[in-house]
Order: C-alpha cells, then structure tokens, then sequence
C-alpha cells in the first residue's frame, strides 16, 4: 500500500491546545508519528530574570491553567529547601488539601475530555457537572476557581475556617456519590471498551525506558508516585499509588477513574489531622545556590531547577513538566493504532501543551 | 430500556444542573476575589502595591500624588491587598462586568503634608 502523510493539528477538534502529529498512514494505520511544538511558548522562564523570587510565585501559577497550585508548590518548596526555611505543620497539611483539590478538578476535567475524544458527549456534560462543584469549592476556600493562588515562600495566604472544612466534607460527599454513580458507565460500558481496551498499548519496561511520568507509568503497571517523597504533609498520610497493568487507554483512564475518590480519600485523612498553628514562616534574606523539586502534578512528576546568586531576580528557573516525559510514549504508543483511534491515544497521556512550552 | 429508564425520569424530576446565567446569578463567595477598588482618602500613594504587584498593573506616581490601576492587566492575587498598609486597598466579592473600553483607573489624592481646610 503507498503511504501518505496526514497532519494531525495544531487546530484540531479533539485538542484543547495545539500539537501538531505528522502522521504517516498506510491504509488507515498509522506507521510513523513525529510530534511538533512551538505553538503556544509564552517565555515564562526568562521573564526570573526580571521579576524578583517572590513575584516568581504568579509567574509560574500561569504555567498551567489546569495545575496552577502544584507549579507554586513545586516552585516554594524548591526556595523553601534553598533558603532553610521550615514551613508550619498547618500550612503543609493546607498545601495537600488544596493540591489534591487540584488533582480532582484536573482529572474530572480530562475525564470529561476522553468521554468527548470517542464522542460520548452526554458523559462529558455529566463529568463536568461533577467539576463544577470542585471548581466553587476551590473559589470558596481561596478566592478563585482556577489560579487559587493560595502558596507564599514559607506557607500559605489562605485559611480554612470551620464552616470552610464542613462545606468541603459535604461537598466532596455528594462528588463522591456521583462520580460511584459513573463508575459503570466509565469502566464496564460496550463501547468505551471497544473504543479504548488494546489501545495505545505501553508495556511496564517501555514506560520505564522512555521515563514516563504519572498516570501513563501507572497506567502500565509501575507504581511510581512523586507524592510517596513525602513532601508536604503526605509523609504524614496513607496512601498507595493507584496502578492498573493492562498499559492501554482503558487503564489510564482506570487509574485516572481511581485517583479522583484516592484525592477524595486524602482530602478526608487532611482535613481530620489538621493541626493547629501559624499559616506561614517568617521569610528573611534571599535565595542563594542551586536546588531542585519535585511534585506529583495530576499528569506525573513535576521538576525545578532553580539558580539563585542572592539578587532579587533568581538567575534561573527551568521547569520540566509531566506532558514533556510523556510525549516520548505517545510517539512509541501511535504506530499500530487506526487513524480514528488517534485522538484516543492522543488524549490518553493527557497533553498540557502550554506546560510543556511554557 | 428498563437500564435507562431511572436515569429518565432522574432527569424529569431533578433540579436543573444549569441556571438562566444572566437573570439568574449565582451569589459571589464571599472571600472572592472579584474586583480591586482603592479609597483615595485613606490611600497614602507610598507605592508598596505597585513595588509587589506581580502583573505590574499598578502605578504610583509620588509626585502628581496619582494612583493608576489597568483591571485588564490585573491578575486578581490580591498581593497589594495583603500589603496594603494604609488599608486602603480593598478586594470585593463582585467580578467586574465584561467592557469593551480599556478602562484605566486613575486616582488624585492630596499633595503629602498638605492640611485639608475647613470653612
């Protein structure tokens, strides 16, 4: 059969922001997938050089739209570790709440995309129904739905009052019942299964080599989660990372399915431990030295470099970010697969593409 | 059909999942941050909020003794707020309405030292 070449994006219906995939076909399947970037690069790392570290903090909260409180809490607890500053046990376990928050807005979010990639659209509505209650926690508890803004160098701005942790326990009950009620549409549907078992397989070992990140190495079996570090308070919690084996679209979106009621879990075990005391350290002087951090964003593991030389401005900030990890896997995942099966596969490792450009 | 008909006439019987946005408005959460206003009288223009505004929307000229804020490249953290330390500086709850002006706020206050006179 001759080959031809199809470009998949940068504007594509499927895609909430722009890739460009230049597909190679022969007779609907894709032999050779070589991904494009560029689209949406804002220079957000260069802009350390003219705001100072603690302006940084927003800078960075803009890096991603969906992810804004782990990209502060990755970047405080780089200057945290750099300037030897011990953080209130309070504020620590503050940080879990609002970032697993975070991590259920996302996942429900991305649910809702994956419903909409094989086109179930009422599941998509109903999905992101669910959010919405996330959402208006989120603008509750910290003012805003989406940039909560809540980190500062030594802490958090934001506290929870009684009548707050009440509101979140009701509500995280009433997602919790409706996102059960999903769960046999979500898992064991006909169609869905059609749509997405044996899809995009990835094996445990090629996860591995090609340093895949998050849901995608879960998804293939590997139970790696940048949260068993123990950063902020999730020392302190129980939790086991949410792995399936099977390495296809199924099981991602599986693991994905898991990690919302495991957020449920650690907003619950957060909320009951919360200790008393100061919401954020004293912060004096500036940062000096070189240091990383890492995080577990909802689509994997988050790093930071920082650079500082005891300036204002910090000499360098780079960020890696969980979508860069996993589009090494994505190029792996493609050949094989049927042309209408690439949104699928595409939306599976779940793209944030202006993180990854930044 | 029987697997269906629950979820129908969940449907019929529940409250809307949406509202009528415009005559219907959800009431705005009271810590939102919804609009920034400043009160010339009490606002002492030393210029902090400028200084720590991340989006750099905010302008204090000491000399004219002129507060100037563009809503349209504020990103709403609230950090001049939390540094204000004349108080004079406040969040609201209510978002600001869609505009298709670019309107930039400019406040005058009082020359420092001068005595305001009573007649």
């Amino acid at each position: 059969m001759p080959v031809s070449v199809i470009p998949f994006g940068p504007q594509h219906p499927v895609l909430p922001e722009p890739i460009h995939l230049k597909l190679t076909v022969e007779d609907e399947v894709i032999r050779e997938a070589v991904p494009a970037l560029g689209y949406v690069h804002r220079g957000l790392e260069k802009l350390a050089e003219i705001r100072d570290f603690q302006q940084m903090i927003q800078i960075v909260e803009r890096v991603c739209g969906i992810c804004s409180m782990m990209h502060s809490l990755c970047y405080v607890q780089g200057i945290e570790a750099m300037m030897g500053i011990e953080v209130p046990p309070r504020a620590k376990y503050l940080r879990v709440i609002w970032a697993e928050l975070h991590r259920m807005h996302s996942h429900l979010l991305w649910l809702g995309l994956f419903a909409d990639s094989f086109g179930f659209e009422s599941l998509f509505m109903e999905i992101w129904k669910i959010r919405e209650k996330i959402m208006d926690l989120q603008e509750a508890t910290t003012g805003n739905r989406v940039i909560v803004s809540v980190n500062v160098i030594g802490g958090v701005r934001r506290d929870l009052s009684p009548e707050q942790q009440r509101m979140i326990l009701t509500t995280l009950k009433d997602v919790e019942d409706e996102v059960r009620r999903l769960e046999k549409t979500l898992l064991d549907d006909y169609t869905i299964k059609k749509r997405t078992k044996g899809k995009g397989v990835l094996r445990s070992d090629q996860a591995l080599e090609l340093g895949c990140v998050g849901p995608v190495l879960r998804g293939s079996g590997v139970a790696k989660d940048t949260r068993l570090l123990g950063y902020a308070a999730y020392n302190e919690l129980s939790f086991q990372p949410v792995v399936e084996p099977d390495g296809d679209c199924h099981a991602r979106g599986k693991v994905r399915y898991r990690e919302v009621l495991q957020s449920i879990d650690l907003i619950r075990q957060a909320l009951s431990k919360l200790p008393d005391g100061e919401l954020s350290a004293s912060v004096r002087g500036r940062p000096e030295g070189e240091g990383t951090a890492r995080v577990e964003q909802p689509r994997g593991e988050l790093f930071y470099y920082i650079r500082a030389d005891g300036g204002r401005q910090l000499s360098r900030v780079r960020i890696r970010t969980p979508t860069f990890a996993n589009l090494p896997a994505l190029v792996t995942m493609l050949p094989g697969v049927y042309l209408s099966d690439v949104p699928v596969v595409v939306m599976s490792i779940d793209p944030c593409i202006s993180c990854t450009e930044r | 059909m029987f697997s269906m008909a629950p979820s129908l006439m969940r449907n019929f019987f529940s409250k809307k999942a949406t509202r009528r946005y415009p005559q219907v408005a959800r009431p705005p959460f009271a810590d939102a941050r919804g609009e920034l206003t400043n009160d010339a009288a009490l606002c002492t223009f030393c210029g902090v909020c400028a200084a720590k505004c991340p989006s750099q929307c905010i302008r204090v000229d000491k000399k004219s003794v002129s507060w100037q804020y563009d809503p349209f490249a504020c990103i709403y953290c609230g950090i001049c707020v939390e540094n204000c330390k004349a108080k004079s500086l406040r969040m609201h709850p209510h978002y600001r309405p869609p505009t298709v002006v670019h309107e930039i706020i400019v406040l005058h206050g009082k020359a420092p030292g001068a005595v305001s006179r009573k007649d």
